[in-house]
């Protein structure tokens, strides 16, 4: 069964499983349950499941992040929302010195099963603080789980597998991505974490992409089609556990590659992926990696900065036509 | 549990951390340690009030805790000798072990850190209805850290069974506390959380066990956290290398006189002595024997250096 969801409805579906389904659950964060949560990812959870699992806490990341491995520690199973991912940098202690480390230094006789959900990138107007994308330093430490759900399917099947996964994962939605509508298939049997996609076969160039981007990489590769370059679009999904043999066997087919994020440039999770195909995929690359990234500057808010500051479509076209070209 | 079972655990507890700095000399430990010496009456009289189920957080100052708690002591210091304990295996050492088993959710050597994550077993509790407690030790200077603000709020505002036992020892490693704080007693700052507080006589188990007693009792019966504020006094350094130059002469000489054991021995008439004396041969045979063990297990294998990242 597939039913016709926007992305944020497919969240919520996803939260309404997890909490119909398993009664170790338990959802809290600021503003979710009277509330509803500030995009509508919750609406309705509280009126269905009561107090006793979804509650409103106060405006203390660090202290609910905390409370969430507590917790899950001790036997519940936590979603803990952080509104925005730029909050999560104020509780970056609970999540890389805590979260992360736990069941490693208890050499595994600890588990914390714990999801952190956020939703992350630009959106117009937004100011430095409420625009970053900060996938690149939960991949960077290990322990953590991230997905980056870029469709209202994903959006749905990814978190339910954070959900039930025994490790904490973060879930890292894009903002922009809420309103968009696709099919979601609410029935289908609740996937194993990790596991990129090649969401559009093609010939002459991979373009890997996650969040956002993979809407533009495809938006990219229909403008490119028509100049008689063939775009193999591959949906990364998860960035830990990574699928690297998915990218691997693409590059192969194309010999050429592209990576798209909307975080900036430097250090980003693209430079992981260039460096990995660089001594992976050497032989099969005929061209020089590309990088498609913000620039290293804080996200400006005003739009006619934005507009040259976030990588767009053209932005991944320009890129993919200076790959082919090389 | 009478004054002799207080004493034993007590003198458990400062044997092994003083058999652990003669390891630390002798290179039989490889990391930093924290000790406890002159602050044992808080983990004892603290624990007095626990039962089975009850979960403790501590710091890196937490090796009394975990004692107290039943922990294995041969464990405790094969985990700290860097060797593939039945605890951590190794990954944790001094100031970061734990034991599931025992309900010892861990030390922490973040400070503060641990108050958040004990409010989530809090939390576990309440929404079980196990009836069990989360009890949370810090040290005086963590009570300016955001993490134990933000947790004791959440605590209070959520009721849960939390107890947080202060351990003002008037040093955050070399900085007195009355120059880091405008209240005089940090169980002041409660009111600021809604939550009663209580200031003790930290050398005395028996007023740790009264006033953690009342505040695990309040806990589980559904009315919320408390906080107990322990006075104590280090009789060692912050860590093993610290040579103390920062506290006034005669303070460390001074404290020896307070600290819970010797108050114990100064009361005691010749009887008494000489059954302090045995537990006290007795306990030194333990930790001897738990230091063989020790000594016995294997260091982690290398290969196994990348196990446990993930379940
Ligand atoms: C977040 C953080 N900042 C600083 C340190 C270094 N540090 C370790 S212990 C300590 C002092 C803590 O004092 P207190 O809370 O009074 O505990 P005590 O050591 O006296 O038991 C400091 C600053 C740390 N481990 N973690
Ligand atoms: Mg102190």
């Amino acid at each position: 069964m597939s039913e016709s969801l926007r992305y944020i409805q497919a969240v919520n579906a996803a939260l309404t499983w997890a909490l119909d389904s398993r009664t170790d659950t338990i959802y809290f964060g600021e503003d979710v349950a009277l509330p509803g949560g500030p995009f509508g990812a919750t609406k309705g959870l509280h009126k269905r499941f009561g107090s006793e699992r979804i509650f409103d806490t106060p405006v203390s990341e660090t202290g609910f992040l905390g409370m969430a491995l507590g917790a899950a520690m001790t036997g519940l199973r936590p979603i803990a929302e952080i509104m925005y991912a730029d909050f999560s940098f104020v509780a970056m202690d609970q999540i890389v010195n805590q979260i992360a480390t736990i069941h490693y230094s208890s050499a595994g006789r600890w588990k914390a099963p714990l999801v952190i959900r956020m939703q992350q990138g630009y959106s117009p107007g937004a100011c430095a603080q409420h625009s970053h994308s900060p996938e690149a330093y939960f991949a960077h430490t290990p322990g953590l789980r991230v997905a980056l759900p870029a469709t209202p399917d994903d959006a749905y099947q990814m978190l339910r597998t954070a959900v039930v996964s025994d490790d904490p994962v973060v879930v890292a939605e894009a903002r922009m991505l809420y309103p968009t509508r696709g099919p979601v298939r609410t029935d289908a049997p609740v996937e194993p974490v990790g596991g990129a996609r090649v969401v559009r076969p093609g010939t002459d160039v991979t373009v890997v992409a996650w969040s956002r981007m993979v809407s533009a990489a495809l938006d990219a590769a229909g403008t490119l089609a028509e100049e008689g370059i063939d775009v193999e679009v591959v949906d990364l999904r998860w960035l830990n556990p990574l699928d690297f043999d998915t990218v691997a066997a693409s590059v192969a087919r194309t010999g050429r590659l592209v990576v798209a994020h909307e975080a900036n440039l430097t250090g980003g999770f693209g430079a992981e992926i260039a460096a990995r195909a660089a001594t992976e995929c050497f032989t099969d690359l005929r061209a020089p990696i590309a990088r498609v990234a913000a620039p290293d500057v804080p996200m400006p808010a005003a739009p006619a900065l934005q507009a040259v500051v976030v990588p767009e479509a053209a932005t991944v076209a320009d890129a993919v036509r200076r790959t082919v070209r090389a | 549990m009478g004054q002799l079972d207080d004493y034993r655990l007590m003198a458990r507890i400062r044997r092994f951390e003083e058999r652990l700095t003669a390891l630390k000399d002798a290179g039989e430990i490889p990391g930093s340690i924290h000790l406890c010496n002159g602050q044992e009456a808080i983990p004892v009289g603290a624990c007095r009030a626990l039962r089975d189920g009850d979960h403790v957080t501590a710091t890196y100052r937490g090796h009394g805790w975990a004692i107290a708690r039943g922990v294995d002591l041969a464990g405790l210091f094969a985990e700290m000798m860097g060797r593939d304990s039945a605890l951590c295996g190794g990954r944790a050492a001094s100031p970061y072990l734990s034991d599931p088993g025992r309900w010892f959710v861990g030390e922490n050597s973040i400070v503060g850190a641990g108050v958040p994550i004990a409010t989530g077993a809090a939390l576990t509790a309440q929404r079980t209805g196990s009836g069990a407690v989360s009890v949370v030790s810090i040290g005086d200077g963590a009570m300016n850290q955001g993490n134990v603000h933000e947790a004791l709020n959440l605590a209070a505002v959520l009721d849960l069974p939390l107890v947080l036992v202060v351990e003002n020892n008037v040093y955050s490693e070399m900085s007195r506390i009355s120059d880091m704080v405008r209240v005089k007693q940090l169980a002041e700052r409660a009111a600021g959380y809604g939550l009663p507080a209580r200031v003790v006589d930290g050398n005395d188990p028996d007023a740790v066990a009264e006033a953690v007693t009342e505040a695990v009792d309040r806990a589980r019966e559904g009315s919320g956290p408390s906080i107990v504020e322990a006075m104590t006094e280090r009789l060692v350094g912050h860590y093993s290398g610290d040579v103390q130059h920062y506290r006034p002469a005669g303070e460390i000489a001074a404290a020896r006189q307070r600290e819970p054991l010797a108050r114990i021995r100064q009361a005691a008439d010749a009887d008494l002595t000489a059954r302090l004396d045995a537990i006290d041969a007795e306990v030194a045979a333990e930790i001897e024997t738990a230091v063989t063990a020790a000594r016995a297990v294997p260091h982690p294998d290398p290969a196994t250096a990348e196990e446990h990242v993930y379940v």
